[in-house]
């Protein structure tokens, strides 16, 4: 397999060592052994950089954003606001205003689903998405398909975890709509080539979401180069906080699409008559928000920029193709996602064990990984598969978690093979 | 390996779950009901057949689990013949009591001791909910109910 990007042999791409040093949690132990931490992509560990903004925010300088005519009050508000500008940066959009704060990824498609399609799409209008999608990315589209009887077409894939490309584009049609497509598969880690999906959709004058919670934290993203007109992103799967995620959106779409939710902040003037909403990005923005968790988010972009999405790349592809090569000499072990085109993730399933009594016996030799079915049913189905063990891979991992993770397998063969 | 996952995974569990008993499904059920684990996905049917007294005649279920369910059901369904509709409402009583570690006054007849090889869920929380599954759907199939979820 060739790995998007792949370290050069023997030469480290960072410090992994130092790197560790950062997050607090890995010197932990867990059933009295070493803390192999392999479920990233669920949610990520936090860096102490992370952890400090956070406690920063509420030890000396925490009050409510947008409010407040003091100086704390002010101080907070620019750095939440200044994190929106750090979150331009980092997907490169034209505008800060082009980034909504929300608290996580399925709500910024929740909000699409909602404000984009249930004013802009009508009856007989087409949604596609894929076979390889996250329930997050699927049921809303149901929702809204439910609501106002548009029709939700499901590009299929490969038995790898690939694309279909010629089958996607025969989906294509005028009544096409909007695209709603992950960027990289939780379960399988395929990476989906969105440039031609983007194109091909686009030749239709279908508009494009792309969900990139798993992407994000793997591999730069342009959204301008990409030309997609919304993606989304969660903050807690990039080592910032929980409770913040991130819709961008192009800035002529935001505009003409109504609020999602009504309430303080959102809006320009309210009377009992009429309400006239803010501009963008608040009016999306109802409420107060996630305020030290959104600064958290800025702090976490700003330590996956020191380190560099380039070499944060070539390690996991370094560590991905050691764990493929470990996983695949385990007797009975199948690789559930096999395309050429993958990073940071090996779903896998035993002939002799469930993935949940996997799951727990491997715990107990410290190793952390997601059993089950990922929040992708249709795709475990699509897989034939009832579920499967996910070791999903951060910047911080290093060879040893793989080791403890094949050396534990052991045990379930022990009781099991 | 530690000591509470010898004490989970017996010998008795392990070799029900490869080779579960009563596992097909049933034409001449009387009741039945599907039993679904949304956390993992897992899915079982249980199969009843009550005769007139409502007394459980035959018991069976199909599904796709990890061991401890599928020990669970095994056993159950091993359990749940001869038994009347009131006796496999407290034998369940009892069984989740074992299971969840609470005492709320049930305890498991002497016939039915074997079934203690499970009580090792109660070191592992999120595990319990694989052992209590099939006895779930049971109760929801003599309850007359199609489907029952763990959450």
């Amino acid at each position: 397999m060739t790995p998007p990007n792949t370290a050069q042999a023997g030469t480290p791409a960072y410090d992994i060592d130092a790197i560790r040093a950062d997050f607090p949690i890995l010197g932990r132990t867990m059933h009295d052994k070493p803390l192999a931490f392999l479920d990233s992509a669920a949610s990520a560990q936090k860096p102490h950089q992370v952890i400090d903004a956070v406690s920063a925010v509420y030890e000396t300088e925490y009050a409510n954003v947008h409010r407040g005519l003091y100086q704390i009050s002010e101080a907070v508000t620019a750095r939440y606001e200044g994190t929106r500008e750090t979150i331009r940066q980092f997907i490169n959009a034209a505008h800060t205003h082009e980034i909504i704060y929300t608290r996580n990824g399925t709500e910024s498609i929740n909000l699409v689903a909602y404000s984009f399609g249930r004013n802009f799409l009508e009856e007989g209008d087409e949604v596609i998405i894929t076979e390889l999608e996250h329930h997050a990315n699927i049921v809303p589209w149901q929702m809204l398909r439910d609501e106002k009887g548009i029709v939700l077409k499901v590009a299929p894939i490969t038995d790898d975890g690939e694309l279909i490309m010629s089958a996607f584009e025969e989906l294509l049609g005028p009544k096409t709509k909007l695209v709603a497509v992950a960027h990289m598969s939780n379960v399988m880690g395929t990476i989906l080539p969105i440039e031609d999906i983007i194109r091909r959709a686009h030749a239709v004058g279908a508009k494009v979401l792309l969900d990139g919670c798993q992407s994000v934290t793997h591999i730069p993203v342009d959204v301008q180069a990409l030309g997609c007109d919304f993606y989304v992103f969660s903050g807690h799967k990039l080592y910032g906080p929980s409770g913040i995620g991130v819709l961008y959106g192009r800035e002529e779409l935001l505009n003409a699409m109504p609020p999602f939710m009504g309430g303080g902040d959102m809006i320009s003037s309210v009377t009992f008559e009429k309400s006239t909403w803010a501009k963008l990005p608040h009016k999306f923005e109802a409420g107060t928000p996630a305020i030290a968790q959104a600064i958290g988010l800025g702090a976490a972009i700003d330590y996956v920029n020191g380190i560099g999405l380039d070499a944060i790349g070539a390690h996991e592809a370094d560590l991905l193709n050691y764990a493929t090569q470990k996983l695949s000499s385990v007797e009975g072990l199948r690789i559930i996602g096999t395309a050429p085109n993958k990073a940071s993730v090996v779903s896998f399933t035993l002939d002799y064990a469930h993935p949940h009594d996997i799951a727990t016996i491997i715990d107990r030799a410290g190793v952390a990984v997601r059993a089950g079915h990922h929040c992708a049913q249709p795709l475990m189905a699509r897989m034939d598969v009832p579920a499967t063990v996910r070791a999903s891979i951060g910047l911080y991992n290093n060879r040893s978690d793989i080791d403890a993770l094949v050396a534990a397998l052991g045990d379930v063969q022990e009781l099991f093979g | 390996m530690s000591d509470e996952l010898r004490e989970l995974y017996q010998e008795v569990i392990l070799e029900h779950g490869k080779n579960p008993r009563n596992f097909h499904a049933s034409d001449d059920a009387t009741n039945e009901a599907r039993g679904n684990n949304p956390l993992c996905g897992d899915q079982l049917v249980i199969y009843l057949k009550l005769d007139g007294d409502k007394r459980v005649v035959d018991a069976s279920f199909l599904g796709k689990g990890c061991a401890i369910s599928m020990a669970s059901a095994s056993m159950m369904t091993e359990l749940l013949k001869g038994r009347s509709q009131d006796e496999a409402q407290s034998l369940f009583e009892a069984f989740h009591d074992m299971c969840t570690g609470e005492d709320n006054g049930h305890e498991l007849p002497d016939d039915v001791e074997k079934l203690q090889v499970l009580s090792g869920v109660r070191e592992f929380p999120t595990r319990v909910k694989c052992a209590t599954l099939p006895w779930h759907t049971m109760v929801a199939a003599l309850q007359g109910e199609d489907e029952i979820s763990t959450e």
